[in-house]
């Protein structure tokens, strides 16, 4: 990087607070994801004006800049795609307010998720979002990729949380977008900068609504000799009207993996299981739990557990939010997808997933938000053999093809970043896409923000032959050819 | 403009039919905004055929209005220009309806009403309590952005909309999200299209999460002597684990309001008798479950009441409630029937400070010699409606005047205040549209960005945008 730039960013934030030397840059080159890229710099700013400062210097000098929480996303987000400047929030980790009488807060983008959530604890409030990686993760991180979680399932995703943004847009101005107040005046810029991946504007603070603690939380454990049967009780719990606070599965080949780091107590020779978690009044938590564990049964459950207390409850969902590490335990590497199907279609998609992996020679672990048909299949491969990473991707790539032709998505809370941005085509045509990067231009000129991500490069474009869903439609005729064009290992 | 109306009217004839093109006088009356009326009407059936329309008048530099079933042309400033009227009504087809999904994909131009007797039929429904419900569509709805009492546990339609596809200024139809209930592929286009009052673009087809039908709600209603009391209810309901539905606190206003020929009218069903036998305020709560579920709720709900100085008055099943439910939903409509001059203040405020705003609407009120209501939303929305007996000058000056000192409260709480509906002639005085934002010039890239051409209901909306 140009030492005068360096040097600016010096005489703005510091020299404490910039990094340039290898080691450090090393840190910040990976992320959740299977990507890798190297930033020329990183700063941590303290305040939205530092963070303008960074901008500018940047613009002046055609700098790109990426934002970057915890580094907990999966799909390159947080990454410097074409080298330049990371901005990493970690010093701006306050929370601002919390005003427990109208159930808001307002935070730093570096507060950690579970962080906000256990200092609202006392007042019987919480975060909603919860994605596995909350004890990490950042609210800013959350906010740029519209996270999720198990309990979005009743509660909604980030997008459903967030009232109000300050940010720093890429000409350098401070603007706040959205109130605490409902119902803001004029357009939903703040519906618009949510999700928007970083490519739009840095958000500097962030206020959300909170939600009250249920007062009984039931968490049951359905227990199926067969992954069909799971799958269907999924359905029709679903069909019913049942709207638990969460259900997740886990396929046998998770469980255990699962089981021998954590210990939950998930039993080893199960097909899959279901973690549900049903809440709200003592009285609404008892009868769904009720009609949920009826469900199971009608389909074959071999054993509903249902937790006796909150030291069983919690370590089932440690067991669920550990997942990852203990599949880390296997494999040095592995791919997670994060393709949505409608919920109806979840059993003959796992029949897809399991013929897939077994057709292409690898192991395939399913641990997943069944509840909102949103799948995480885990491909386990070897990164050091280049030709096993191409297989994995093309596998992961299949499977992606069949939640479209379901009438599904290829992200349901991980992001496009750069890992997915050559599959939007499968799922928008190139006018469609014109149109988001048209509007990506217009706020964000040059690419200056987060450079290389959610949009397929234009010569990637080309190498995509599909014919993108209509917004009602089942692909039933996509000639998906999807591309190799792979990421960069 | 070069284009003449015959030649309009030959084009869009070419383009939805000669049948669905309408060019009588008499008939354009229908599609007046103000003193403003069309040259032309045109009724397309598809969504290419709303492209090409679209995309005619970007071509000749004239400005459309689109409209449903027409029953919030009322809201927002007249458009700057005004040549083509573009109605969805003949887009009105379910496209998907996946009940084993909860999901629903439809036309923008099909009626709420007859959406909700389909999904009914699966004991399913959209939470969309709006006013207008009979007659309006949902691409109305949403683009009108009007709020629901169910948004206390629902949410707004932002919250359970999956996807759209919408025609840009440029007449180029597109989309955004899906049709799955979790998704982050892409930016949330769909989000814009909410509320932005068909400024940005023409929204042809929604997707929408649908919910199990919640069966068999009960209504409890308890009565306090003043605001602060039916308030402290809310925030007592607020910080206990009790779920309802919706939360509605009704001003002594709504009594005469509600009790009117016009709210007949409008929601035949009977009000509850005695219900409005005190010139008190009222909380009205919707909650549902099964029996020990609803025990326990009455009970706490009681209990609650007495804790904040207030009475109960009853807890009514759903039959029994159907009056009030109707004419809290259609609060807007019959407030408009109530007063010749009827205007409508929207404001959005954190709920702690509620309590000052509608002492501000009760004081702007007595002091500008206006009668009102209030139907104030547990989530912070207050419907304030203004009602003078004469629509005049002097009505007029009393109503700025009295607007003025609200928004002026409501600005120094940090809320949102806008005027979704008043007498066509009054609008130029009010601010309609309340203060400018900090994020204005960014909404002003976005309408540029959506509609260069300005065709999308030129200064329909904030700022005249």
């Amino acid at each position: 990087m140009d030492s005068r730039i360096l040097q600016e960013l010096i005489s703005l934030l510091g020299p404490g607070n910039v990094r340039n030397a290898a080691e450090d840059l090393l840190l910040y080159e990976y992320d959740g994801s299977v990507e890798i890229a190297r930033p020329e710099c990183v700063v941590f700013p303290r305040t939205a004006a530092e963070v303008a400062g960074i901008v500018g210097v940047a613009r002046r000098s055609g700098t790109p800049i990426v934002g970057r929480g915890a580094g907990t996303g999966l799909s390159g987000g947080a990454l410097a795609r074409e080298g330049g400047i990371v901005i990493v929030f970690s010093r701006m980790n306050r929370i601002l307010e919390i005003d427990i009488p109208n159930q808001r807060a307002t935070v730093q983008p570096g507060v950690v998720n579970g962080d906000l959530s256990a200092a609202v604890a006392n007042a019987k409030l919480h975060f909603a979002p919860d994605p596995s990686s909350q004890r990490a993760c950042t609210i800013g991180g959350n906010v740029a990729e519209n996270s999720g979680g198990p309990h979005t399932l009743a509660y909604g995703v980030t997008t459903n949380h967030v009232l109000s943004l300050e940010a720093v847009l890429p000409t350098g101005e401070i603007c706040r977008f959205g109130s605490a107040a409902l119902d803001a005046t004029g357009y939903d810029m703040t519906g618009l900068m949510v999700g928007s991946e970083g490519t739009l504007a840095l958000v500097t603070e962030v206020t959300v609504k909170l939600t009250r603690l249920p007062e009984t939380v039931k968490t049951l454990l359905a227990i199926f000799n067969s992954v069909d049967d799971a799958t269907e009780t999924v359905v029709d719990i679903t069909a019913r009207g049942i709207t638990p606070a969460a259900c997740e599965m886990l396929d046998g080949w998770t469980l255990r993996a699962v089981e021998s780091y954590v210990h939950a107590g998930f039993p080893l020779d199960s097909a899959a299981v279901l973690l549900i978690d049903v809440d709200g009044l003592r009285e609404a938590a008892e009868s769904q739990a009720g009609e949920v564990a009826e469900v199971c049964s009608r389909h074959h459950a071999r054993e509903v557990r249902v937790a006796r207390d909150e030291r069983e409850r919690a370590l089932l969902w440690k067991g669920r939010k550990n997942a990852f590490g203990a599949v880390g335990r296997l494999s040095t590497t592995y791919y997670v997808q994060d393709g949505v199907i409608p919920r109806t279609k979840l059993p003959q998609t796992l029949r897809y997933i399991g013929a897939a992996g077994k057709k292409n020679g690898f192991e395939i672990g399913n641990i997943f938000h069944a509840g909102d048909g949103n799948l995480h299949p885990i491909i386990l491969f070897d990164a050091r053999d280049p030709e096993e990473f191409r297989r994995a991707v093309a596998t992961a790539d299949e499977i992606i093809g069949y939640c479209i032709e379901m009438g599904g998505s290829i992200t349901g809370e991980h992001g496009v970043g750069m890992e997915k941005d050559r599959l939007m085509p499968l799922l928008f045509s190139p006018s469609d896409l014109e149109i988001m990067r048209g509007l990506r231009d217009t706020f964000n000129p040059g690419g200056l923000l987060n450079p290389g991500k959610v949009f397929p490069s234009k010569k990637g474009c080309g190498e995509i032959h599909a014919r993108p869903l209509p917004i009602d439609g089942n692909a039933a005729g996509t000639e998906a050819k999807r591309a190799m064009d792979l990421p960069r290992a | 403009m070069t284009i003449t109306p015959q030649s309009l009217v030959r084009q869009l004839a070419d383009i939805c039919g000669p049948a669905n093109t309408v060019e009588d006088p008499g008939e354009l009356a229908q599609y007046q905004i103000g003193a403003m009326r069309p040259m032309a009407a045109a009724k397309p059936a598809s969504s290419e055929d709303v492209a090409e329309i679209v995309k005619l008048a970007a071509g000749e530099g004239l400005a459309l209005v689109t409209c449903g079933a027409r029953s919030k042309l009322g809201m927002g400033m007249p458009p700057r220009k005004y040549d083509l009227a573009l109605d969805l009504t003949r887009l009105n087809r379910v496209i998907a309806y996946d009940p084993g999904d909860l999901t629903l994909g439809v036309e923008a131009g099909i009626l709420l009403a007859s959406l909700d007797g389909e999904l009914r039929k699966h004991s399913q429904f959209l939470p969309l309590a709006v006013p207008f419900f009979r007659s309006a569509t949902a691409g109305g709805t949403v683009a009108s952005g009007v709020d629901t009492p169910l948004r206390q546990f629902y949410g707004t339609a932002r919250d359970y909309i999956l996807g759209m596809e919408f025609v840009t200024g440029s007449g180029v139809l597109t989309k955004s999200g899906g049709r799955v209930v979790k998704n982050v592929t892409g930016y949330d286009l769909h989000k814009l299209m909410i509320g932005a009052m068909g400024t940005l673009g023409v929204i042809t087809k929604i997707n929408f999460r649908t919910f199990p039908l919640a069966l068999e709600p009960r209504t409890f209603v308890a009565s306090f002597a003043n605001a602060a009391g039916a308030l402290a209810l809310r925030n007592l309901v607020a910080d206990s684990p009790l779920r309802p539905l919706s939360l509605d606190i009704l001003s002594p206003g709504i009594a005469q309001v509600f009790s009117g020929k016009m709210a007949e009218q409008i929601e035949p069903a009977p009000l509850p008798v005695g219900l409005f036998s005190r010139s008190s305020w009222l909380v009205a709560a919707q909650f549902v479950g099964n029996e020990s579920i609803r025990t326990r709720n009455e009970s706490e709900l009681e209990r609650m009441t007495r804790e904040a100085g207030g009475a109960r008055v009853e807890n009514f099943s759903m039959r029994e409630m159907e009056g009030l439910a109707g004419r809290i939903r259609e609060f807007v409509p019959i407030a408009l029937g109530n007063s010749p001059a009827a205007t409508i203040v929207k404001i959005g405020v954190l709920p702690s400070r509620m309590n000052e705003i509608l002492a501000a609407c009760e004081r702007a009120a007595e002091e500008n010699n206006l009668r009102w209501a209030a139907v104030a939303r547990g989530v912070g929305i207050i419907l304030a409606a203004l009602l003078p007996e004469e629509r005049n000058e002097e009505s007029a000056r009393r109503v700025r005047r009295a607007t003025e000192q609200i928004a002026e409260s409501t600005s120094a709480l940090g809320g949102n205040l806008t005027i979704p509906w008043c007498p066509e002639e009054w609008k130029t005085q009010l601010k309609i549209w309340g203060i400018e934002r900090n994020d204005f010039e960014q909404m002003k890239k976005l309408k540029q960005f959506f509609d260069p051409h300005g065709t999308l209901s030129p200064g329909r909306f904030v700022g005249g945008l």
